[in-house]
């Protein structure tokens, strides 16, 4: 199949791919660009351990083409941490006990990444729905939600950067 | 004399046992730097998929590979009959029966894999399935193992139809497996003749799947030039792996090496031998390339490592007090189409036979039958020490059943019959020994602390306007870490594990175990048992496993067997080690040993102070200067070979309120109280507690693999199987008592599969309490709001 040229900012740096069009963007961050936080666990969506956030948006990458990363910003795992210092949800995570076979974690955090700058402030409840489309088969979630509500607090105190 | 805040200030530095120490797994799992199989690219790498039976039940009658090998990119279609001049199309199971690696003739179940289309990427290897025609003659399917034992059923095992037995005694029906008997049948049936109070319920325990977030998978790199096989593999016990593909291969033990990488969850998926693993391993040898084969969700669902599928009947005969006299069980047992169940090999229900829990039962019978089906072959312990839920399930309905009869409360009718804190020891009926407990003060601190009499009154209150409120009660008793080798055995080979310490000259540490970690911390967990027994710090104590060309061998980890085996041969080791440190401190201090004491992190010579050596002094001189005639070096191995199983046990209370017009039932409150011995690190205990509760409530609440009458199945994804979310997932309440294992080193008796294990139960209990005044003494799992509505209605409770 005829592959296209695909260009898109990878954790802030250009990246430029051939790709076919049916090839998805999972298997385009992890197999070519030799990002391999994000993971499949479904293939249809549901679990969210391949979340990335897609111009400002939390996508399931294993139902988004890679094609439609075309010109866009794409934030793995890899580009939570700045200057090697941790994001709050990382620190968090592994403070409050977040995460066990690590498995979920990636996509975990960059969903939680996306989610307080949509609700800097959320409550319990916030936290549940705005995370569900994340499963964790491994912590029960009361940790995850401890590290969020932490990693909230913290990332407001630092002026909701 | 060193002052008590200094003491404390140099134990706390160790961070040793108890300890709430952070895991050393996390930097690398928080920064996406984990190394899952998937992860793995080896150069050349080629993929593998797998050609499934849609039907659950057909002979075949041709394949056709010639327009899937046209396909640029696709390098090989494996067959049953390239397997053949192998020998590799069946293999054996760890239950003495055969599995079919490649559909032989005919498919036994939907989804059996039928081809493996090996190509250049995982595109083209889809593509090249697809390509594959496969010609079929369905075939009549049977699903209910019930039916499955009907005279003119199916025959569902052509292969062995004539043979009388399967590997684990007589059968009795073409599509019958086995039967299992344990107890005293004559004692239990004479109790049952004289009993003045008997009750007797029928249960099912339905097929679920453990469903880890990262479904199996490998990769096969064969080295032609060496012949050297590495397999990188999603597996819970790389060691016994390693000796089946040796003995199915031909090739030597120490020319294979399987790796287990970080593992995303196994729960007792990844426990056993699937047919992808071998057709990749083949597809190696043969291509010479490394071949990976990763499952997809549907595949994982539908295929790998069912569990469950128990179809009970239990009764109980006790006397009008409500003290039990006697525990009679009978199991039919769905196996699916192959007997590839994962289970200490002499035990083919597993360790069901705890089924007298936490009671002090005079005498029992159980029989467990099992049956073929047309459905995925199995099974394994989904969080669970091998059918250990599924026998509390049975004695924890049961005791609910004889209150509900006698019109004793739950909670007062499991006090009149716990074992006695006093009566340890205690050799059950069914003759498991079971080492320590204090079940009454367990679930006393429970009742205190949820408040159980006004939890009753409101229910009462409730119940006469109409409003549905359940309160559950499950005090079990587990039995884990599998397991003396005199009883357990994979194979024959006898299931100990182990431990190597190796103590650098810097009082650095690295231990190698035979287990292997798949999110429950054992880089964090055996730094701390061995921080605490040599003194030296653990944040300097590395842990590796699951490599099988560096650690010792050992069983794997599965059936909570990590802590109480292979945490006893790493503190055992340990000891060791510390047994040569006490004779190189009584060298340097010139002393006899026997004037030396150990403190924490050093040996002293008693009563003078200031005479002692640190533990990483004595590790320094470990390497230049050793008593005359002692081999340089501080390290040790440990093969421990437990001298029995270890018993947690808890005391978990639940509270649902179930909307009495669409079933929608919600968990208000749920406690847990879990003993499990020494408690090595208490946010990781926490933290297990926290999955394998939500786990539980998945079981009890909304899981279950369903088929249709012709064998298809139609949960086969995370839309039609359910997989809690945070949204769902109930908030859990955690409390604990120590009653430590007498005989385990540090006296830890493992603690992952206990909430399991004990939630479902919880659950389903406090569902059914809800109907129990309306005289309801079961009710099916899962409790979904449908089918939970289906109990309203048929009592009319929803009318308006």
């Amino acid at each position: 199949m005829a592959k296209t040229h695909i260009s898109f900012n990878l954790n802030g740096r250009p990246v430029d791919v051939l790709a076919e069009p049916r090839e998805l963007l999972i298997h385009v961050l992890r197999e070519q660009l030799a990002h391999t936080g994000p993971h499949i666990g479904c293939e249809t969506s549901h679990c969210g351990a391949c979340t990335v956030d897609l111009n400002g948006r939390s996508v399931k990458s294993c139902t988004v083409l890679a094609v439609q990363a075309q010109g866009g910003n794409v934030l793995t795992v890899e580009g939570l941490a700045t200057n090697g210092t941790l994001h709050p949800l990382q620190e968090e995570f592994m403070q409050q006990h977040g995460l066990q076979c690590g498995f979920c974690t990636p996509g975990m955090l960059v969903r939680a990444y996306r989610f307080l700058q949509e609700n800097p402030n959320p409550s319990e409840e916030e936290i549940r729905t705005g995370m569900s489309g994340n499963i964790c088969r491994c912590t029960g979630y009361q940790n995850i939600v401890k590290a969020v509500q932490h990693a909230a607090k913290r990332l407001q105190a630092a002026g909701g950067k | 004399m060193a002052t008590t805040a200094e003491r404390v200030e140099r134990e706390a530095k160790l961070e040793g046992v108890g300890c709430a120490r952070k895991r050393k797994e996390d930097p690398r799992f928080i920064q996406g730097k984990g190394n899952y199989v998937d992860d793995l690219k080896l150069p050349g790498t080629v993929f593998g998929v797998v050609v499934r039976s849609p039907y659950a039940h057909a002979r075949i009658k041709s394949i056709n590979k010639d327009k899937a090998l046209k396909l640029p990119g696709v390098l090989a279609v494996l067959t049953a009959n390239d397997l053949k001049p192998l020998k590799l199309h069946w293999m054996p199971t760890l239950a003495g029966d055969v599995q079919a690696v490649l559909a032989d003739e005919k498919v036994c179940f939907q989804y059996q894999e039928v081809a493996m289309v090996i190509a250049e990427n995982r595109y083209i290897a889809a593509d090249g399935a697809d390509l594959v025609e496969v010609e079929y003659e369905e075939l009549p399917a049977v699903v209910d193992p019930h039916k499955a034992l009907e005279p003119n059923a199916p025959v569902i095992r052509d292969d062995i139809k004539d043979k009388k037995e399967a590997g684990q005694g007589p059968r009795r029906h073409h599509n019958h497996i086995f039967t299992w008997e344990v107890g005293d049948k004559a004692g239990t049936d004479k109790v049952f003749q004289s009993a003045e109070v008997t009750v007797k319920q029928a249960m099912v325990n339905p097929r679920v799947h453990p469903c880890p977030l990262e479904t199996c998978g490998c990769v096969a790199s064969f080295d032609k030039v060496r012949g050297e096989l590495t397999v990188y593999m999603t597996s819970q016990a790389p060691h016994v792996i390693r000796t089946v593909v040796s003995l199915l291969s031909g090739l030597p033990e120490s020319k294979i090496r399987v790796v287990s990488p970080d593992i995303g969850g196994g729960f007792g998926n990844k426990v056993g031998v699937y047919p992808g693993y071998v057709c990749a391993i083949v597809a190696s040898i043969v291509l010479g390339r490394p071949v990976k084969w990763i499952e997809t969700r549907i595949e994982n669902l539908a295929t790998t490592a069912f569990a469950r599928d128990y179809h009970l009947v239990g009764e109980l005969a006790a006397d009008k007090n409500g003290r039990i006299k006697a525990l009679r069980v009978n199991v039919i047992a769905d196996h699916g189409a192959f007997n590839s169940h994962a289970q200490p090999t002499k035990w083919p229900a597993g360790l069901f036979s705890i089924c007298t829990g936490s009671y002090d039962i005079p005498v029992a019978h159980v029989k467990v039958d099992g049956v073929y089906t047309n459905k995925a072959p199995g099974g394994v312990a989904y969080r669970c020490s091998f059918r250990v839920t599924e026998a509390v399930h049975l004695i924890e309905r049961m005791i609910d059943v004889l209150a509900q009869k006698l019109n004793v409360d739950k909670a007062e009718i499991r006090m009149r019959n716990f074992i006695k804190r006093e009566q340890f020891p205690y050799t059950s009926a069914l003759g498991w020994q079971y080492d320590s407990g204090d079940y009454h003060t367990a679930l006393k601190k429970v009742l205190d602390a949820v408040n159980y009499p006004a939890l009753r009154k409101e229910q009462e209150e409730k119940r006469k306007r109409g409003e549905l409120m359940g309160i559950g009660l499950c005090t079990f008793t587990e039995i884990v870490g599998a397991g003396p080798t005199k009883a357990c055995d994979i194979l024959g080979i006898g299931m100990f594990d182990s431990a190597e310490i190796r103590v650098h000259p810097t009082g650095s540490v690295i231990a190698r175990m035979g287990t292997i970690t798949q999110g429950q911390g054992h880089a964090t967990t055996y730094a701390q048992i061995i921080a605490s027994e040599l003194g030296l710090p653990s944040e300097n104590i590395q842990i590796e496993e699951g490599d099988t060309s560096t650690a010792p061998y050992g069983l794997g980890t599965y059936g909570s067997r990590s802590t109480p085996v292979g945490g006893a041969a790493t503190a055992m080791a340990a000891r060791k080690i510390r047994d040569k440190a006490r004779k190189i401190a009584a060298h340097l201090l010139e002393v006899p040993e026997g004037d030396l004491e150990w403190d924490i992190d050093r040996f002293k010579v008693k009563g003078v102070p200031g005479q002692e050596k640190t533990m990483k002094e004595i590790a320094w001189a470990a390497y230049n200067n050793v008593p005359e005639g002692m081999e340089m070096g501080l390290e040790a191995v440990d093969y421990y070979d437990p001298p029995n199983f270890t018993y947690p046990f808890g005391a978990y209370l639940a509270v649902v309120d179930i909307d009495r017009y669409t079933g929608e039932t919600k968990v208000r409150r749920f406690y847990a109280l879990d003993d499990c011995g020494t408690r090595i690190n208490p946010m990781i205990i926490e933290g297990q507690i926290h999955g394998g509760l939500t786990e539980a409530f998945a079981v009890a609440m909304g899981q279950k693999l369903e088929f249709d009458e012709g064998g298809n199945l139609l949960s086969n994804s995370l839309m039609d199987y359910f997989v809690p979310t945070a949204a769902e997932t109930p908030k859990w309440e955690l409390d604990h008592t120590v009653t430590k294992s007498p005989h385990h080193p540090i006296g830890a008796k493992g603690v992952a599969e206990s909430p399991h294990v004990g939630g479902i139960p919880c659950l389903n209990n406090a569902v059914v309490d809800a109907f129990a005044h309306l005289g309801v003494t079961d009710m099916e799992m899962p409790h979904t709001a449908y089918s939970v509505w289906k109990t309203i209605h048929k009592l009319g409770l929803d009318k308006r």
